[in-house]
């Protein structure tokens, strides 16, 4: 019994060393800054995202912390474990009604699964906005914030269709996955710029990627074997037109196949540098944050809430410019990138 | 396999004294964790005025219900020097059995929470005849029921989130007040369960045959216990009570999502590891798993109030996961 008492002792000393450092990190901050205090009698904004570590997201909070700084507000971040965590996503909603913020920015995990915690929170007064991503229905939260992403389809189909123009085009097509709205609009944005309705001939490949570098790669190795004359690939994001590229690399293609993306992120804009995606349409997470800070704060000095949808823009960045698409070069889209 | 006599008197005898140990330290409760959960939430209550308010208290409750319902079958499989990885996919499974048979077979709500935690039970039975059966390790055997009920919810539900399960399936996400502060239905199920629990391990003998088996299965069986019935039996009954923790879930957040419970399994392992339950079997109580699963829970909340962002909640559950171990390890050694 004596060691366990020490052992006891040992946890003693151990948690006391654990609520320093707590009191460290809070002391840190991670948002509040000084000023927060003095000026606007502590407004408290949460923002909470899928997950912490995509670079989207992690743009998304620079874009939250920066405008809430400006307008001396709080913010509160939290987000899910994985992609989609739903249960997650409920507890920091709850939390942060507690912790008394005035408003939520949320990219919902599970646009459908979130909506009743939602409802209790703008019940209680909370504005509530989605950034990126719209519940499901829409009308879930008081407003979204987010990229038109059947315009940004529709940029890099209208691109395709120039760049193309006078050849015999084989597409493939490397999705998100089923039923997810964000894939859809995509996809079926960019076969409208292009021109053609799904069904069409001219697509002769459709694979589900997530998302994934990886599962980009497999995808488009999937899509060459069936077809080795596709010349044009739809990719839903830049990781997984990477994946395509390197796939189409491995089969010799390298040069004779056209990739557009989606999103604008760094790693993807340095890629249509390197001429490996021909076009990406590039959105804006810090924007649709930023807006969202100074929403909450106009709600909780004004009492007037934001409704409906904002777009927040959407950029056509590409190394050649086509005749009749408007685009920016890459040095405007590594000035504007994220992650 | 052949056993000289004398050994076999002697690990009898080794099986009544390990058991009446066990006895000893389940008696003497979760003393560490009940002084670090008091810590944090000392702590807490200094930084942030809303902490220790009884609306937030609750809350915290409400929070934890799931996971920790979930950890009280992972407790009970813990004891006998077993893991359930599968516990949050069974769960899942669980949960779409419900809402889905409710909401688009026309399944009245009581049978579906029932046949929804009989699917449950079901995934228990078939861990526990493996692992006894067929003598495979339980690490194994849950990994691949895992994968196994992982895939179903996502099979039976089409990918689809399930909304608006019969309001009997959301009663214990409702609440009560008691002097202006609301209490939810489900964490009365969740405390009356723990206190269940807890009265069958350590008033009964299929409690104590569980706490034996954990520390020495062979010594047990020498004793006349047929442990591959007893050990079926804790994973059925660990499989039921992931079924209620379905149910919890469902109340809680008013839908079925195929994509609940995927980090779970180590959620609820957190919990009884934080409670001071070996996870080489034979020690620990339930009453630790709740005081475990509220450390947790406690930490989320309050460093949310304070402003700190939730990666921090992780960092410092990390930490205190491997403390728990360590002295856990250090008074085991000591005891030998």
């Amino acid at each position: 019994m004596r060691l366990s008492r020490w052992g006891i002792s040992i946890a003693g000393a151990l948690v006391l060393g654990l609520v320093l450092l707590v009191g460290w990190s809070g002391a840190s901050p991670t948002a509040a800054p000084a000023q927060a205090k003095v000026g606007a009698a502590t407004i408290k904004v949460g923002l909470i995202t899928k997950t912490e570590t995509n670079p989207f997201f992690v743009k998304m909070k620079e874009g939250a912390q920066k405008q809430a700084k400006a307008l001396g507000v709080t913010l509160l971040t939290a987000s899910g474990k994985f992609d989609t965590d739903n249960a997650s996503q409920v507890t920091a909603i709850e939390n942060m009604v507690t912790a008394g913020v005035k408003g939520i920015l949320i990219t919902p995990s599970n646009t459908k699964a979130i909506v009743p915690t939602i409802q209790k929170a703008r019940k209680k007064g909370v504005l509530v906005i989605a950034l990126d991503t719209p519940t499901d229905p829409q009308s879930g939260t008081d407003a979204l914030f987010a990229t038109n992403n059947y315009k940004a389809g529709i940029l890099i189909g209208k691109y395709a269709k120039a760049a193309e123009a006078g050849k015999t085009v084989k597409i493939a097509t490397l999705d998100l996955s089923p039923g997810i709205t964000v894939g859809v609009l995509r996809h079926n944005g960019f076969l409208a710029g292009f021109g053609i309705k799904n069904g069409d001939p001219k697509i002769v490949c459709s694979q589900d990627t997530l998302g994934d570098q990886a599962k980009g790669q497999t995808a488009m190795e999937t899509c060459l074997q069936k077809d080795p004359d596709i010349n044009l690939v739809y990719t839903i994001n830049e990781p997984a037109a990477a994946g395509a590229y390197t796939a189409i690399k491995n089969a010799g293609k390298a040069g004779k196949v056209t990739i557009v993306s989606v999103d604008g992120g760094c790693t993807g804009v340095r890629n249509v540098g390197k001429g490996i995606i021909a076009a990406t349409s590039q959105q804006y997470p810090l924007k649709m944050a930023s807006l969202g800070v100074a929403a909450v704060a106009n709600y909780a000095k004004t009492g007037k809430k934001v409704s409906g949808y904002t777009d927040t823009g959407v950029t056509l960045i590409a190394k050649t410019p086509v005749a009749g698409v408007p685009s920016k070069g890459v040095a405007f889209g590594l000035a504007n990138c994220w992650g | 396999m052949d056993i000289p006599t004398p050994v076999r008197s002697a690990s009898r005898s080794m099986a009544a004294g390990l058991a009446r140990a066990a006895g000893r330290v389940s008696a003497i409760g979760p003393i560490g964790p009940l002084f670090a959960l008091g810590l944090a939430m000392a702590f807490f209550a200094v930084k942030s005025h809303q902490f220790l308010q009884g609306q937030n208290l609750s809350l915290v409750l409400q929070q934890v219900m799931e996971v920790a319902v979930l950890a009280i079958g992972q407790t009970i499989v813990i004891l006998t020097a077993g893991i359930d990885l599968s516990c949050g996919a069974v769960m899942a499974f669980g949960t779409i059995v419900m809402t889905k048979l409710a909401t688009s077979s026309g399944v009245p709500a009581i049978p579906a929470i029932l046949l929804g935690i009989g699917v449950c039970a079901g995934f228990g039975v078939l861990n526990g005849a493996l692992v006894t059966k067929i003598r495979l390790p339980a690490f194994i055997v849950t990994l691949g029921t895992l994968n196994i009920a992982f895939a179903l919810v996502h099979i039976y539900s089409r990918e689809e989130t399930i909304a608006n399960p019969p309001s009997a399936m959301t009663y214990f996400g409702r609440t009560f007040a008691v002097g202006g502060t609301n209490i939810t239905y489900g964490v009365i199920l969740m405390l009356a369960l723990f206190a269940l629990v807890w009265f069958v391990l350590t008033q009964t003998a299929w409690g104590s045959h569980v706490y034996s088996v954990g520390n020495n299965q062979e010594a047990t069986r020498l004793a006349g216990i047929r442990t591959d019935r007893l050990l079926i039996s804790v994973y059925a009954i660990a499989g039921v009570i992931y079924g209620i923790a379905g149910l919890l879930l469902v109340a809680r957040t008013e839908v079925g999502d195929p994509n609940a419970g995927q980090t779970d399994n180590l959620d609820s392992i957190t919990a009884v590891v934080l409670g001071g339950t070996s996870l080489f079997g034979g020690r620990g109580t339930v009453v630790g798993t709740l005081i475990g699963a509220l450390i947790v829970g406690v930490f989320r909340n309050g460093l949310q109030l304070i402003g700190v962002a939730s990666i921090y909640q992780i960092l410092i559950t990390g930490i205190l996961v491997i403390l728990a171990v360590s002295i856990d390890q250090l008074t085991h050694r000591g005891r030998q």
